[in-house]
């Protein structure tokens, strides 16, 4: 029995890979925080991946160390509500100065967190005027 | 006599494309991110001068630290918020004086209509979950969205998510999404 031909391997799957570099993004940062999103069924795609800016909220992945109560993360790591300022500043500044004012800041908070953290933060933004905010969600079924 | 070049061998060249699509998968992901989009009210500039809006025109949604509701100053709950919402929201005319007033209104594509003036606050406590929270927002959101839905299907013949966006536009300038995020306080204690 002839062996089988394995020369076009490489294409196929250079294929693959070419398949998944289109797909997907970058993972930029490493969370520290663990986030279960939320469901909801009204929701909408985040458009321009690039004029989004994340917040993360939730408890800390390494509880031993840090307690259970939620805290917030920026970049890579943890922070408190009053570097929220600066660090829409940092994000404005890395933008183009024409799409600065369509900067969304994505909230990305665990459904278990209280609400106590999530509107200081909400407060930061409003005086920093980035008013455009995105509660991120799971796109569920039907709720309940 | 010249040699023939010899031919690379190619059989680790799927090896090699396996290591860079491992790598790819690794460091890359692939989650669509989705959520409620909300737009946060400017700040205050002078707390102590409040807007006065006619009480009619405001629908109270209170949350307290046990995710339970108050509507209107009654307890309601998530499973019929939506239609509460919905009801306050949809323009009545001729005025009625139980739901909000409405104006008239002249929109390119739609023409003259009446829209709400209503606005739905909606308070929460610090305690108050996320998920609760998001609840609420969620159906608030899908009032509007059936409001704007059976305006499209009456104007136009089809769900808003088919129209184009001039007309979409239309439809989001006649029907706006006021969900005011009052000034936060604390009620019902922490």
């Amino acid at each position: 029995m002839p062996a089988i031909s394995t020369s076009s391997l490489p294409d196929i799957i250079f294929m693959l890979l070419f398949f998944f570099m289109v797909t997907t993004q970058m993972r930029e940062t490493s969370l520290r925080v663990k986030i279960k999103l939320p469901i909801a069924t009204e929701v909408q795609k985040l458009e321009k991946k690039a004029l989004v800016s994340f917040i993360y909220i939730g408890p800390p992945t390494n509880t031993k160390m840090y307690g259970t109560e939620s805290r917030l993360q920026l970049n890579d790591q943890y922070a408190t509500v009053a570097d929220v300022p600066e660090f829409i500043a940092l994000e404005r500044e890395a933008r183009n100065e024409a799409d600065r004012n369509f900067l969304t800041t994505s909230l990305k908070v665990n459904k278990d967190t209280k609400m106590g953290v999530v509107t200081d933060v909400k407060q930061e933004l409003r005086m920093v005027g980035a008013f455009r905010i995105n509660y991120s969600t799971l796109k569920g079924g039907k709720k309940q | 006599m010249r040699r023939a070049a010899p031919e690379i061998n190619a059989g680790s060249m799927a090896d090699i494309a396996f290591l860079l699509l491992i790598f790819f998968l690794v460091t890359t992901t692939m989650d669509v991110d989705s959520g409620i989009t909300r737009r946060l009210p400017p700040p205050v500039e002078n707390p102590d001068i409040d807007i006065k809006v006619k009480e009619r025109n405001v629908m109270n949604i209170l949350v307290n630290k046990n995710n339970r509701l108050l509507v209107n100053g009654e307890a309601g709950d998530i499973s019929t918020l939506k239609e509460v919402a919905k009801k306050f929201m949809t323009p009545h005319y001729p005025d009625n004086p139980s739901y909000p007033e409405v104006e008239e209104k002249t929109i390119a594509l739609i023409g003259t209509i009446y829209s709400s003036k209503g606005v739905i606050s909606l308070k929460n406590d610090r305690g108050t979950s996320y998920d609760m929270y998001i609840m609420v927002q969620n159906e608030l959101a899908r009032a509007f969205n059936e409001i704007k839905d059976e305006l499209s299907v009456s104007k136009f013949g089809v769900k808003v998510d088919q129209l184009t966006e001039e007309k979409r536009d239309a439809i989001n300038e006649a029907v706006p999404v006021r969900v005011s995020e009052a000034e936060p306080e604390n009620i019902g204690g922490n």
